[in-house]
């Protein structure tokens, strides 16, 4: 059972910060997941009050505040145009319009769950965070690091030209996801993300070169190489297994959900 | 801590703990169609409308509505009744412990969609689950509602 003894609405990121140094504190985002564990909460801190819950787009990024509700993003005009439906497609699936009106894209991304759509979708885009003190860094990194007593601010979404697709494969609607990946093609490079391994998501990088030129390539081309990235995705993504899947079917799903992506990125009808 | 706030239209000032959830906040205050369901956010038992969206209110602190306004069925009573008896109708309120949070929730996709597919709803009230029904009934009721308040509108 969650126990709060204090609770502040703060009234800037810095009193957030310095509350938050306590180690029994703890930052509140939409509490959705917080709630379900059995913890002391010496103070609760309360962003709600910073007007950090807006998605403001400018002429080369979205700016994301850590408050804001993962269903803003998902009906989001800018974001889903800039992605062609693939963040709605990320968040639709996730429990009920109720649930995601509560959670908040700083709680996802903050929390690197292994479950998590929302970390998938972020990694394969070009996505930054912004730390309080630790300053604006790429999430492929943050991703890396322990978790320590910083405050996410924004979340930053640069609008590098690229094609997005994003996948999920779930037991049963609504429930968590037994495998997640989400690809995104620029000019020069193909980025592949897989989550719910079910550990926390991670890019794969195309250290070989299987995918160069994909923009560039026909359809037989790409056919052949979207087999052969398949197949290497499948060696080099770790899996495991747990209640929803097997580590053998989350790494057959890691070849098939990145060929259906990778096809449906190169705008090829996926036959399969 | 003291929070401030409007209970279905109306100012209310309360006490309130810090980690009192709005699920019990809101039963204590007599809202009793606020219903304690899976308290894992994610059957939509306990759904209210806060601003006007509908949320989770065993996964709402009580003090985040502090100076915001809350809904909940009491506060719809007229139209919960107009649709009540749709959902009856087809057979669709079985036991009757998720009606609650499911026409809250059929309000609150009413505001945004103003003329739902059927995809549309099934996707919309995927997060209120019923364990009598297989939802079909569900969805034949909202059907039949907006095909109701549709003609209603082309004869006014």
């Amino acid at each position: 059972m969650l126990k709060i003894k204090n609770y502040v609405k703060v009234e800037s990121i810095e009193e957030a910060w310095q509350l938050n140094q306590k180690r029994t504190a703890c930052v509140l985002g939409g509490m959705v997941w917080l709630k379900m564990g059995s913890r002391n909460v010496s103070t609760a801190i309360d962003l709600s009050g910073l007007g950090l819950d807006t998605i403001k787009e400018t002429d080369d990024a979205f700016v994301i505040g850590c408050m804001t509700p993962l269903r803003d993003l998902e009906l989001h005009e800018g974001l889903n145009c800039y992605t062609r439906g693939a963040m709605r497609e990320s968040l639709r699936h996730i429990v009920g319009v109720q649930f995601r009106n509560c959670a908040t894209a700083g709680g996802s991304i903050w929390g690197r769950y292994g479950f998590s759509d929302v970390l998938t979708m972020f990694l394969a885009l070009d996505t930054c965070v912004e730390l309080h003190h630790g300053g604006i860094i790429p999430l492929a990194e943050f991703v890396r690091m322990p978790k320590d007593r910083d405050i996410l601010v924004n979340i930053i979404v640069k609008k590098t030209p690229m094609k997005t697709v994003y996948l999920s494969q779930r037991n049963t609607k609504t429930d968590f996801p037994v495998l997640t990946c989400a690809v995104s093609v620029t000019e020069d490079k193909v980025r592949a993300v897989y989550g719910a391994r079910p550990a926390r998501a991670m890019l794969l990088e195309d250290e070989k070169g299987i995918l160069s030129g994909f923009s560039e390539m026909s359809e037989e081309e790409r056919e052949n190489v979207i087999s052969a990235f398949a197949g290497y995705a499948a060696e080099h993504v770790p899996t495991a297994g747990n209640m929803r899947g097997s580590e053998e079917y989350r790494t057959l799903l890691v070849k098939v959900l990145t060929k259906r992506a990778l096809k449906a990125a190169g705008g090829m009808k996926d036959e399969d | 801590m003291k929070i401030s706030f409007w209970l279905n239209g109306v100012k209310r000032e309360e006490e309130v703990a810090p980690d009192t959830m709005l699920l019990e906040f809101l039963r204590s205050l007599g809202c009793s169609s606020v219903k304690r369901g899976c308290e894992t956010a994610n059957c939509g038992l306990c759904t209210v409308m806060l601003e006007n969206r509908p949320v989770l209110s065993c996964s709402t602190l009580a003090l985040r509505v502090d100076g915001k306004k809350v809904v909940t069925l009491e506060g719809i009573q007229k139209e919960a009744e107009e649709f009540g008896a749709f959902l009856a109708g087809e057979g669709a309120e079985q036991c009757g412990f998720c009606n609650p949070g499911f026409i809250m929730n059929v309000f609150a996709m009413l505001r945004e969609l103003s003329n739902p597919t059927e995809e549309q709803i099934k996707e919309y009230l995927a997060g209120n689950l019923c364990r009598c029904s297989g939802f079909v009934g569900q969805t034949r009721s909202i059907l039949k509602y907006l095909q109701y308040k549709k003609s209603q509108e082309e004869e006014a």
